[in-house]
């Protein structure tokens, strides 16, 4: 390829951050045009150099070279006006205001008085979304009504809105579904067909083999490696992230249930609200039963009601054929479950105490003499739990929002381990977690089944769902729409179930 | 302790969790304790310097006892603050605390038994404040600002705006003396070491910084959020009466504006102690030292006879930039 067709060259880029070298004399180019996907375990630094491409960062040391000139990013918005724009994670929109007042954010378009020009911006936000093939949107709907695929689309519309010559896109389809991920794949390759490039960073390989060119790959801060995507092979991206070969596929025996065995949980018509409809199922001692459905089909909302959160409107909760009232968490520790929250950093931890504290949160009582806590006890029980699920930190004192994903993820699961649940709710266990730690995460989930924990995993990764899964339950708008074995399930009638496909298909 | 199985994926990694003892003195040093006492140190070395009056004994008294009643609301203050919530009623609930322990005097009960039933009312009296932003989900800062209100206007209701003088040995609790030391002194002290040790080393102290660092996670973790949040507002309104008794004590007489005003130095008292207003973070002892800081300057302008007027300024100044240091500090942690 010709060297004008460079759109940006990274030189020689490091960070530091205090007690970190996040990124250390990282530089390689991005042609125009281009899908180029970043990988790395977590802690790799693929956000910190996102952030400064995208001005939110400033570099200590190397320089950018944006269409052909070095360019120093005082602040996002400098990096949105040269031609960059980042679509987070963590979406950042405004959420009680409109579609098209996000789009224009900053910019709104103004009418000859110096008035808010809202019908013009309507229409333009409108063909703005209909280049995308968007037509479930309204301009003027409110943020907060849509769903997080949709909120989503109007981060790229916004992007496409400012003329950015290149795209960074973070986990771009963790909250997506196969549906809205290919929908999203079509928009980035007509991107790609307009010379705009993008920035895919994600954790799912299947992606990247899907719609990247080539791929880089760091490894703890530092610049491994560019391929081009189509002359590589997962095992080998895998192991230039890892820095070791990676060849643990993980295998778990089935359980088999013996038919006069009694279901741990039993869940009757259990309803709350809209998102809960009519719900019943049943789980076994040692059994992973995966709850799994596309995001918004009422998951998290039904785990949530068993757990206690949710008042529930109606329905009956059997633990052991007893049936049981739970009104609160508090009560639904003291039954013997326990719950690992999707979204760690909002429902799970208290980042700005010790792993320690973290640790043993759930278990306190159990840990206290009359109403004091006991020095020992507590520090035994974190630090057994920190080398049996290999945590890394630099000591149980550490706070833990200074942990990476995975370790911070595994610190939740050390707190309800700590507890003896009867039963482990998992919500997204391996969300945005490093490849290492994914499996091991699957090893204490498999080890825990073993001992006769039974398991509700909820997972929108459908390979962790087969892999680990003994029973499949798939839900769809609230309710229960197929139950499965490990054997007859594999992702496609999975994803008929979730999205009620072949019903539709049918009528069209 | 039964770890559910998980010996055997435990392939012992090692891990260096122990840290070393000799690191204790940099930790120390790292330690928003340690500013704190820092800059108290450097105030007193400053004024000491500048007046010889500073370091006398007779002095040393004079600060510690103008800060006790500050002291003491702070460390309840500061439980709330770190449960994320405020309260701006202190100053109002200790002027009406003062009346009514002035009254249950006059009405001749056992010292003792004064003190039991103004503790238990000012918790009472403060348990509203934690119903309603617990089970109503009012705003604390709306709700303490009514209550600031309503607890003034109730003691000038009780008083019709006169002092009560009191006539009993509960004032012993303002004006008494335990050899040379001013019993609220004593008082002050045993408050912030009772609040060190309640929020360092008890389950409900525990449950007050997971409240205040992630309340849906505390809530998922089974710590009855409400009940944390409402037992840290009557915890203040203990402390409220005590400290009600306190300055009536002192004037042996019970003025229904006791008070006024000290809600902004408690909070003052708090914030420069290092507590984040955020929530989820601060010590007591750091409250403490926050407090006798504030007591410090203010001793520092009466011997160095800067106008009064001056005081109020540099209260206003230390507070706003004790918040400033902690924000640039949090910046820099992104």
């Amino acid at each position: 390829m010709l060297s004008n067709d460079i759109l940006l060259k990274i030189e020689g880029i490091s960070k530091s951050f205090p007690g970190v070298r996040a990124l250390d004399n990282v530089s390689f180019d991005v042609e125009k045009g281009e899908v180029h996907a970043i990988v790395g375990e977590n802690g790799a630094g693929k956000s910190t150099l996102m952030n400064i491409l995208s001005g939110v960062y400033i570099p200590d040391a190397g320089r950018l070279l944006f269409d052909g000139d070095e360019v120093r990013f005082r602040d996002p918005r400098h990096a949105q006006e040269t031609g960059i724009a980042m679509i987070h994670q963590e979406l950042s929109l405004a959420h009680h205001l409109s579609v098209m007042e996000n789009v224009y954010i900053g910019r709104l378009k103004k009418n000859k008085l110096g008035f808010i020009d809202h019908r013009g911006m309507f229409l333009r936000c409108k063909i703005e979304l209909e280049c995308l093939g968007i037509s479930d949107i309204e301009p003027d709907a409110l943020i907060k009504d849509l769903s997080v695929s949709q909120m989503q689309m109007v981060e790229i519309a916004k992007a496409l809105s400012l003329n950015a010559k290149l795209i960074i896109m973070d986990e771009p389809t963790s909250s997506l579904t196969n549906k809205e991920t290919e929908m999203l794949f079509a928009i980035i390759r007509s991107l790609k067909n307009k010379g705009v490039s993008v920035l895919y960073i994600s954790h799912r390989m299947e992606e990247i083999f899907e719609i990247s060119d080539k791929t880089t790959v760091l490894r703890d801060g530092t610049y491994i490696k560019t391929l081009y995507t189509k002359d590589t092979t997962p095992k080998e991206l895998v192991s230039l992230m890892v820095g070791r070969e990676f060849n643990r596929t993980f295998q778990r025996k089935n359980k088999e249930i013996k038919p006069d065995e009694i279901p741990i949980l039993e869940v009757k018509s259990l309803s709350f609200g809209k998102k809960v409809k009519d719900v019943s199922f049943k789980v076994y001692p040692g059994e992973i039963v995966a709850l799994t459905g596309l995001v918004g089909s009422g998951r998290s909302e039904l785990v949530q009601t068993i757990f206690g959160l949710n008042n529930k409107d109606k329905g009956t909760i059997l633990l052991n054929c007893e049936r049981v009232e739970i009104n609160s968490p508090t009560r639904a520790i003291e039954l013997g479950l326990g719950m690992v929250p999707e979204g760690r950093k909002t429902q799970g931890l208290f980042l700005r105490m010790k792993v320690r504290e973290n640790i043993t949160m759930a278990n306190l009582p159990r840990l206290c003499k009359m109403l004091f806590i006991s020095n020992t006890k507590e520090h035994d029980a974190a630090h057994s739990y920190t080398s049996s699920l290999r945590i890394k930190t630099s000591s149980t004192e550490q706070q833990v929002q200074y942990l990476s994903g995975g370790n911070q993820q595994k610190t939740i699961i050390a707190r309800w381990l700590l507890n003896n649940p009867r039963i482990l709710i998992l919500d997204e266990p391996t969300h945005g977690v490093d490849v290492g730690a994914k499996s091991e995460i699957y090893e204490i989930i498999n080890k825990l089944a073993e001992e006769g924990v039974a398991i509700i995993l909820i997972s929108s990764e459908l390979p962790e769902v087969l892999t680990l899964a003994d029973r499949i339950l798939v839900m769809h708008n609230g309710s229960i729409s197929g139950e499965l074995s490990r054997e007859e399930a594999n992702q496609e009638i999975i994803m008929q179930y979730a999205t009620n496909q072949i019903n539709k298909e049918m009528v069209k | 302790m039964s770890l559910p199985g998980l010996t055997t994926i435990n392939k012992g990694r090692d891990s260096s969790e122990h840290a070393p003892k000799n690191r204790l003195f940099f930790k120390l040093l790292k330690s928003k304790e340690f500013s704190v006492l820092s800059a108290l140190l450097v105030l007193s070395v400053a004024v000491s310097l500048l007046s010889p009056y500073f370091l006398r004994v007779q002095n040393i008294f004079n600060v510690l006892r103008q800060i006790s009643v500050i002291g003491i609301l702070a460390v309840g203050q500061a439980l709330i603050i770190i449960t994320s919530g405020i309260d701006l009623s202190v100053g109002s609930i200790l002027g009406l605390m003062g009346v009514i322990s002035a009254l249950l005097a006059s009405a001749g009960l056992h010292p003792i038994l004064i003190f039991i039933l103004a503790i238990l009312i000012g918790c009472l009296v403060e348990s509203i404040n934690g119903l309603l932003v617990t089970k109503v989900r009012i705003n604390p800062f709306i709700v303490t600002l009514g209550m600031m209100s309503i607890a003034r206007g109730t003691s000038l209701l009780i008083t019709g705006g006169l002092p009560i003088s009191i006539e009993n040995p509960i004032t012993f609790l303002g004006g008494g003396y335990v050899g040379p030391v001013p019993v609220p002194v004593i008082l002050m002290f045993i408050v912030a070491i009772m609040g060190h040790v309640f929020a360092t080393k008890t389950l409900p102290g525990r449950n007050v910084y997971a409240v205040g660092n992630n309340e849906r996670a505390a809530k998922l973790s089974g710590i009855r959020v409400d009940r944390v949040k409402i037992m840290v507002f009557m915890i203040m309104g203990g402390l409220a009466a005590l400290s009600g008794m306190i300055l009536s004590g002192t004037l042996n007489s019970a003025e229904p504006s006791a008070g006024t005003g000290y809600e902004l130095d408690v909070i003052a008292a708090v914030v420069i102690g290092g507590v984040s207003l955020t929530g989820g973070e601060g010590s007591i002892i750091g409250v403490i030292i926050g407090a006798a800081i504030m007591g410090v300057l203010r001793n520092s302008f009466v011997l160095l006879g800067v106008s009064a007027y001056w005081q109020v300024v540099a209260i206003g100044i230390v507070t706003i930039a004790a918040v400033a240091i902690d924000s640039i500090k949090n910046r820099k942690r992104d």
